[in-house]
């Protein structure tokens, strides 16, 4: 909101986020110069759209009214990733301390922090789908191989949060306990945890959340859980049935974060 | 012939820069006194008290507390030591989280195991001193407030409680004042005087008020370059001498006592 | 010692009774839910008895990656890009007018606001992978469906941010124009977009990141993208294949990390 005394020149334009005019008329034809290529390379059929669109709403229709009938099956495939969902969070937590504690800098000697460090980001490259099928490969289809996928990625988030905590916290009370005679157990549980805990509850709550959300998919190849059951209703055409599954996993995850959210501000 | 209580002997720091932080100091202290270490920034006033507990590793040199030298022990051997050394920190390191009690509390982590420390199964005698100690340093009262929500001043009772806690033989304290208006610095020295004059242990401290210093101390050790320049009483401490510790005539940090003949 | 022959408590209580049946009460509810979860999922724990074996003999097939299968992997991986990049920009075009009618402050009236919250819910509840289950019903398998997924995920994450940005714009830059006698519209445009506008930029490349994926496991539901074969590689035990498409997949992420970081470090 500036103001123009008559004799600036006539032409103002307002700043742009990008720096000056010339940087946004290039990014903005680049954008368009993109659209043209990728949708030409992606042979956009609009013939397949429309016949898409025209499929969307026979199949919508099919969906309504959901199919609750078989709510045995849902349930069950619920319950199984509810139930995955909360041994991952905790099998996640328990390997993660002591590996987060070896991937902190400050309190770690070099060979074990980089040897931990290196685990952790093997589990987060990867989107979970990927490592459910290699542990479906190893162990066979089922819960199982759910449970170790979403550890290993469990894991993988909280050790380096927790190690990342470490590294932030404050050195002091640390030195002043080594200085009373305290052994290595006593310093970190009286000197580093009460730092970390709160905000690692916090990170647990988000995990539990987190893996609530995951345990959902992974059962697409075959990791148990309610995936499963919306695979198959899907390439079964029971659209109705399969409706009744998404509200019921919305609902879930809805209520998941919701609750999540709730906690973790209580805890501030 | 009594041993010393304190032996230091040829203590020296090297961080392999050319510069040395302790250049073979050497002094000993023979009976419970409050010796006050001054001189300016890097002269090595921290890193001598930091050494005596190892919280530095000196590079060659010994320290003898009660006949024991320091620096060759192992690390059950050191903890053992450590825990008979008490220090006050100028940040006051207190565990914010805890109450005051816990941090008291924490005094007694080199005397306990891992398990009993969990369950804070201190043993009532215990816990009965860490009450009185509250009260010595004034803090009754406090021992369900968490760390965080005190001042500055009370936080460095608490620290002192702390250190009190280990029922030490040597008292360490690192610009205990530093960080507090120069009100509290005197409650804090008061009680610290008090406390170590009661208890007969002997204290160093490392301080960089020359007047809280020549006020409180039994002895004053001047520390230039890493190389002790002045071992004696505190009213022998002539402007000269300060110049001496302190490079120059301007760094003087406040007018002394007795700059006139008395 | 004390001058005073006081007497002092021989016990000390960080917490009350109650506080510490509360403490209880929690570790038990706990407790019991982990081993409900535990126990109902009924898996053979004897399995991982030899599971270092396992990962040692899967780590050998893997080695080493089927360089030669490079050039078929092209074309697939750029699909991929374009899945994630298309289906972001689409979904920071629907994510605009979802965010103000999302915003208390902008929605006008509460029925909006209730359809507003009920989209993002709708979107952010259900997994991208499970997006790409529906559109594949919809459109057939391919990269338009894999988009559609992307999209239909992203609008409710870069929504909900921006919603919130837009609940937390500063007043008296709003109180400002519309004393000037500014239209709601012209309030819109000149006091809340631009202090929207930065978060929006920034919510939309971190979502790219995450899309790039989200995209890259796509194809195991037949919705585009390298996942297709990843997940022909992994049936048909081509392990020296697999390893390479991880690799690449590797690649990418960084790439994308890279990019995303340092956009959004100009930006901000």
């Amino acid at each position: 909101m500036s103001e123009l005394s008559p004799t600036t020149s006539p032409r103002w334009r307002p700043p742009t986020i990008f720096g000056s005019h010339q940087l946004r008329t290039i990014f903005l034809v680049a954008v368009a110069l993109y659209l043209v290529w990728s949708l030409s390379t992606l042979q956009f059929d609009s013939q397949r759209v429309l016949r898409g669109f025209v499929r969307a709403g026979d199949i919508f229709a099919r969906m309504f009214p959901p199919d609750f009938s078989r709510s045995k099956i849902l349930i069950n495939g619920m319950v199984e990733s509810i139930q995955i969902a909360i041994v991952s969070t905790v099998l996640g937590i328990i390997i993660a301390v002591p590996i987060g504690i070896c991937a902190a800098r400050n309190l770690a000697p070099r060979p074990v922090y980089l040897a931990a460090r290196g685990l952790i980001v093997l589990g987060r490259t990867f989107h979970e789908l990927i490592i459910a099928i290699f542990f479906v490969k190893m162990f066979g289809f089922g819960p199982l191989a759910g449970v170790l996928t979403l550890s290993y990625g469990s894991f993988s988030f909280v050790a380096k949060m927790l190690a990342e905590d470490i590294e932030n916290m404050k050195m002091g009370p640390v030195e002043a306990l080594r200085a009373t005679g305290a052994g290595f157990l006593q310093v970190v549980w009286f000197a580093v945890m009460p730092q970390v805990l709160v905000r690692q509850i916090g990170i647990l709550i988000y995990r539990l959340d987190s893996n609530l959300r995951h345990s959902t998919i992974i059962g697409v190849v075959g990791a148990g859980g309610i995936g499963q059951t919306l695979s198959a209703a899907f390439s079964k055409y029971d659209y109705d049935f399969a409706c009744a599954i998404l509200i019921c996993i919305a609902a879930l995850v809805a209520l998941g974060e919701f609750s999540s959210d709730h906690i973790r501000r209580r805890l501030r | 012939m009594t041993k010393p209580l304190l032996e230091i002997a040829g203590l020296t720091k090297d961080y392999g820069t050319g510069q040395r932080a302790l250049d073979s100091v050497s002094f000993a202290i023979e009976s419970p006194q409050l010796v006050g270490v001054i001189g300016s920034s890097g002269a090595g006033k921290s890193t001598l008290i930091r050494c005596i507990n190892r919280l530095v590793e000196p590079t060659s040199g010994s320290v003898r507390l009660m006949g024991t030298d320091i620096p060759p022990l192992s690390r059950a051997g050191l903890r053992r030591m450590r825990r008979q050394i008490g220090m006050i920190f100028q940040e006051y390191n207190l565990v914010e989280r805890l109450t005051v009690m816990q941090n008291v509390l924490t005094g007694r982590l080199g005397y306990v195991s891992f398990w009993t420390s969990l369950r804070y199964r201190y043993g009532e005698e215990e816990i009965r001193h860490a009450y009185a100690l509250l009260d010595r340093v004034g803090l009754s009262g406090f021992e369900n407030r968490r760390a965080d929500a005190l001042s500055g001043g009370q936080r460095q009772r608490v620290g002192i409680a702390r250190a009190l806690m280990q029922r030490p033989k040597l008292l360490l304290l690192d610009e205990p004042t530093a960080s507090l208006d120069p009100n509290t610095s005197r409650q804090i020295m008061q009680l610290a005087r008090g406390v170590i004059t009661e208890e007969k242990m002997p204290a160093l401290i490392n301080i960089h008020d020359v007047a809280l210093a020549q006020a409180f101390c039994d002895r004053i050790i001047g520390m230039r370059n890493g190389r002790l320049v002045f071992d004696g009483d505190p009213a022998d401490l002539t402007r000269d001498k300060l110049a001496d510790i302190y490079g120059g005539y301007d760094d003087n940090p406040a007018p002394i006592a007795q700059e006139e003949p008395a | 010692m004390s001058q005073r022959p006081a007497t002092y408590p021989s016990r000390y209580r960080r917490y009350t009774a109650r506080e510490k049946t509360v403490q209880w009460l929690w570790t038990v509810a706990c407790a019991l839910a982990v081993v409900w979860a535990m126990r109902a999922i009924d898996v053979e724990w004897a399995f991982l008895a030899d599971a270092h074996l396992q990962a040692l003999d899967m780590a050998e097939r893997l080695w080493p990656p089927r360089w030669s299968y490079a050039s078929q992997i092209w074309q697939p991986l750029v699909e991929t890009i374009h899945i994630a990049t298309l289906g972001t920009m689409a979904a920071v075009v629907l994510s605009i007018p979802v965010a103000f009618i999302a915003a208390s402050n902008t929605a006008g009236y509460r029925v909006v606001w209730f359809i507003g919250r009920t989209i993002l819910i709708l979107s952010r509840s259900i997994n991208t992978v499970i997006w790409g289950l529906l559109f594949v019903a919809i459109f057939g398998p391919g990269p338009i469906a894999g988009i559609c997924a992307v999209t239909a995920r992203s609008t409710g994450f870069i929504a909900k941010l921006v919603a919130e940005a837009i609940e937390e714009v500063d007043y008296g830059q709003i109180e400002a124009v519309e004393s000037t006698g500014a239209s709601k519209l012209q309030v819109l445009a000149s006091a809340i977009w631009p202090q929207v506008q930065p978060v929006l930029i920034g919510t939309s490349i971190y979502r790219w990141d995450i899309n790039v994926r989200e995209a890259s496991v796509l194809g195991f539901v037949g919705a585009g993208g390298i996942g297709l074969q990843l997940n022909a590689s992994i049936n048909e035990f081509a392990w020296n294949q697999v390893l390479l498409i991880l690799c690449a997949i590797l690649v990418l992420v960084i790439v994308s990390e890279f990019v995303s970081a340092r956009v959004r470090a100009k930006v901000s």
